[in-house]
């Protein structure tokens, strides 16, 4: 089949990384990335579907890849070559639409759960993405998407584990439904906030970045972290008018983040840091700056949640260490403790928040998978575009 | 002899009409034989010897006894003095203040007056730095007053240093300073630049708290004030203040008011083209205006503050008078009314103005935004008698760049209102009900009011009632080379060119309007019949 591949090309990923610095769409065209016939993988064994791609969403972590910019870290916990992809709504053998629960967690790798009913997500220790599972079946890949065993999303068909699939409403549209992972992953990280709001009196959480991301956040703030005032930082008036539209109750440009958090917890602007400020933080963006603007916005003692895959940055943490400013990772999803100490799988959440707020209007626009340089150059300046969210449309693919 | 204010009706002949365009100037032309351009009176001559007369004054006072007489000993003296608020541009030294208060304490040292405190009239205004206070007081009142803490700046958030006089008959709360409340003596030393000022208003505004103020600085009676330049018994503002001056005479302390008027002196050399009439520029005039506006053109924004702020006005005074605060205040008026009163017939549909660099809020700093508005709207809006020059439902124009620029230290609350308060609604009284709490009661903004160099949270809400009267009343605001963005911001309609801007008017004002240019420099108050 022909499919979007990424081959271990270190020649490749150099010049991506070069080249996306000036323009975006270059890298698509000279990086890591091809269109290309591939073999059709074989099944990994038992409890293994073929899932027929219907959308794929493109995502930051995919544009970090295409562009060279991905960590090292990640070297052996993906494997070569991989078919990216892992925002999916698909179709089985037998017409059932799934959505994909990307992480290739204990049970697609034939390890026992970390505890009964766990998801794909769950787990203190990361032994069994880094290897091939029991069987031998499935190499090293923290996802569907970077595993090279299962394909991804950006190819007409790949396999997932049983433990992956969710089934999709029949009344639910592709549309709503490939906003669902990334839907989960807002949710995990607004979810993350909670310890440090519980208890606090009139708490406020601010988020950094609107694209889909700080979006999927602000909706689950909105939704499972109850009674908290959320100030959002955007860059772009599209961005700033969706924030609003779902929930945020101050949206201002990302420049004017640090007046509008001050403005919310009445206290002094020392220089570049609030004396106080919000009690939690989201970084949808993932940079420096935006790392440098959250912990100078956020309360002492207060969280930082890293939504955005930061990867290589350079920080001043004096800050960090006078204001005893906790730093948090928020990586995809798994089973959450809500407020009411009631637990929930996260892509359950992300189904309801989908429904909730008709995530449809996300999707800003879908190529064809033989369109994909277009695609990616709209996805890598999807903000600047007036765009949120950009997927591959393989409905009409052979 | 000073030639008094006309109005000049345009026909082709007439020149371009000079405009102030921030820190700028341009050259417009009005639209010939429906257009008038009201210039103001030139400047009266100034007094002589002002050290002898502001001597007479106060040993001459009106309605009250002489000074030296109202001095003894074991008296409580508080001197007060207006802040950098006025004059604008900054007065020639030696200020009239410093004229005043000099004389004022040698009265007080040949009385054997010890216990004397000089206190800035603030308000809610922003302190005023070291090299303002020296530049309204000299050094010599400076040096021998604010290492001993007798000289300070009035603080409205020094709640144990505040004191309730009494209150109105409709309730209003009389708190005002209280080294100033429990003085035997208060002089005050006032200079009068508009109408507006003075009188009643020194003291229950300049000593005054925050919910002293709030009782007349509020949308309600901004927009009863018809207006702020013109008769007392038509501005809800000044009978509010005059019914708190009641009570100040009633139940306060003894307050010997001096009032100086100053004439429209206002440009020193290579700026005196700004006080001519454009059709008697000479040939040098001309030049020095292209060379000026050419030169500023080109100049980054803080470069041409820094020359236009420097800038020390040779005005001359027309007027000291001394004794009881309302009956100087009458004569004040008189003296000013006879510099500023050009008499109109008529209103127009469109009023004309440009907008300076400086408002009575950003002396040493920058006209932002929020004080566009109020210097437009609120000042020279009000700059009229019996009714205003437009039209109700008219079209207000404006030139200048509107750029979205603010004076960190001097307007940190402005950024916010401007952020937060002018994004959700630039309604006076939705934003007075909405927001003005909030901003007053603010720790930070508190905090840089009464240790910085800060104007108080409250204040942007302030400045922008002002303009509530003018807002209400026009049909539709233009600001002329304002950033696009900013202008709309400000509830008003951007236009690139003053031609565009009469273009945009015709939907409002219909094809053939009349048209009336408020010459400024020079200040005027137009006595419309």
């Amino acid at each position: 089949m022909k499919a979007l591949q990424i081959r271990r090309s270190v020649t490749r990923f150099g010049i991506a990384r070069i080249t996306s610095a000036v323009a975006p769409a270059t890298a698509a065209k000279i990086g890591p990335l091809e269109y290309r016939s591939i073999d059709d993988p074989d099944c990994p064994g038992e409890g293994w579907h073929r899932v027929r791609t219907r959308l794929a969403g493109i995502c930051g972590s995919d544009l970090s890849l295409v562009e060279g910019h991905a960590s090292t870290y990640f070297d052996d916990f993906v494997s070569f070559p991989f078919v990216p992809g892992h925002e999916v709504v698909g179709e089985l053998d037998d017409g059932t639409r799934v959505v994909i629960e990307p992480v290739l967690g204990h049970a697609a790798r034939g390890h026992v759960p970390p505890f009964p009913d766990a998801a794909p997500g769950d787990g203190d220790d990361y032994a069994h993405l880094a290897t091939p599972s029991r069987d031998g079946m499935v190499e090293p890949g923290i996802q569907t998407g970077f595993c090279c065993s299962t394909g991804g999303g950006w190819a007409p068909w790949f396999w997932a584990h049983e433990s992956q699939l969710h089934r999709v409403a029949d009344d639910m549209t592709d549309e709503r439904a490939v906003l669902i992972e990334p839907l989960a992953g807002g949710i995990h990280a607004a979810l993350l906030t909670l310890p440090t709001v519980a208890e606090a009196k009139d708490p406020i959480v601010a988020v950094l970045g609107a694209g889909t991301m700080g979006l999927a956040a602000i909706a689950g703030l909105k939704r499972y972290v109850p009674g908290v005032r959320i100030v959002v930082g955007a860059r772009y008036p599209h961005q700033m008018a969706f924030a609003k539209a779902i929930g945020a109750d101050v949206v201002v440009q990302a420049s004017k983040l640090d007046r509008a958090v001050r403005r919310e917890a009445g206290c002094h602007l020392i220089g570049d840091q609030l004396s106080s400020g919000a009690h939690a933080t989201i970084d949808a963006v993932g940079t420096s700056e935006s790392i440098t603007d959250c912990l100078r916005i956020t309360r002492p003692r207060g969280r930082v949640v890293l939504l955005g895959m930061p990867a290589d940055v350079k920080l001043d943490l004096t800050g960090l260490w006078h204001r005893e400013t906790e730093l948090k990772g928020a990586y995809t999803y798994g089973t959450e403790t809500l407020a009411d100490g009631t637990r929930a799988r996260t892509f359950d959440l992300a189904v309801d928040t989908a429904n909730a707020y008709q995530a449809e209007r996300m999707l800003s626009a879908t190529y064809r998978l033989d369109d994909h340089i277009d695609a990616l150059a709209h996805a890598a300046a999807a903000g600047r575009r007036g765009a949120i969210k950009i997927a591959f449309d393989l409905r009409d693919e052979k | 002899m000073p030639r008094p204010g006309f109005v000049l009706e345009v026909d082709k002949s007439t020149p371009p009409i000079l405009f102030w365009r921030g820190e700028g100037f341009s050259l417009e032309k009005l639209p010939a034989d429906r257009s008038r351009v009201i210039y103001p009176p030139e400047a009266l001559p100034g007094i002589d010897d002002l050290d002898g007369a502001i001597r007479n004054a106060l040993l001459n006072p009106i309605d009250m006894e002489p000074l030296p007489a109202l001095l003894h000993p074991d008296m409580k003296l508080t001197i007060v003095f207006d802040d950098a608020s006025l004059s604008l541009p900054k007065m020639r030294r030696p200020d009239n203040r410093q004229r005043i208060i000099e004389a004022v304490l040698d009265l007080a040292a040949a009385a054997g007056v010890d216990d004397i405190h000089i206190i800035a009239a603030l308000g809610l205004h922003r302190r005023m730095h070291d090299y303002e206070l020296r530049h309204v007081l000299g050094d010599r009142i400076v040096d021998a007053f604010q290492p001993r803490g007798m000289l300070y700046q009035h603080d409205a958030e020094d709640h144990e240093n505040l004191a309730v006089i009494g209150t109105t008959d409709e309730g209003e709360i009389v708190e005002i300073n209280k080294r100033a409340a429990d003085s035997d003596l208060i002089v005050y030393a006032n200079v009068n630049q508009v109408a507006m000022d003075g009188g009643w208003k020194s003291v229950t505004t300049g000593l005054a708290s925050y919910r002293c103020l709030s009782h007349h600085h509020n949308p309600e009676s901004l927009q009863n004030t018809r207006s702020l330049m013109g008769n007392r018994d038509h501005s809800a503002l000044h009978k509010s203040i005059w019914r708190m001056g009641k009570v100040l005479r009633d139940s306060g302390p003894k307050i010997f008011t001096v009032e100086t008027t100053i004439n429209t002196d206002a440009f020193p050399t290579p700026f005196d083209f700004l006080r001519k009439r454009e059709w008697e520029w000479s040939a040098r005039d001309r030049a020095t205006y292209l060379a000026t506006a050419k030169s500023l053109n080109r100049m980054p924004n803080r470069a041409k503050r820094k020359i236009f702020h420097g800038m020390e006005a040779p005005y001359g005074t027309t007027s000291v008078q001394a004794g009881f605060t309302p009956s100087v205040h009458e004569i004040t008026l008189k003296n000013v009314y006879d510099q500023h009163l050009v008499e109109v017939q008529g209103q127009t549909d469109i009023l004309t103005m440009g907008i300076p660099f400086i408002c009575p809020y950003n002396p040493e700093g920058i006209m932002n935004p929020i004080l566009v508005m109020c210097m437009g709207l609120g000042y020279l809006f009000n700059m009229y008698r019996n009714m205003p020059l437009v039209r109700e439902g008219g079209v207000v124009i404006m030139t200048h760049p509107t750029y979205r620029e603010f004076h960190p230290v001097h307007h940190p609350s402005y950024i916010d209102f401007f952020d937060e308060v002018l994004a959700d609604t630039t309604d006076p009284a939705v934003m007075s009900t909405k927001w003005e709490k909030k901003y007053a009661e603010d720790e930070w903004y508190r905090h840089l009011y009464r240790t910085g160099n800060a104007y108080h949270g409250v204040h942007p809400f302030y400045a922008w009632y002002w303009g509530a009267h003018g807002q209400q009343h026009a049909g539709r605001v233009i600001i002329v080379g304002g950033d696009p963005s900013t202008v709309r911001r400000l509830g008003f309609t951007p236009a690139s060119t003053m031609d565009d801007a009469f273009e945009i008017a015709t939907d409002v004002v219909g094809r053939n309007p009349t048209v009336t240019h408020l010459h400024v420099p020079g200040v005027l108050v137009a006595d419309v019949h």
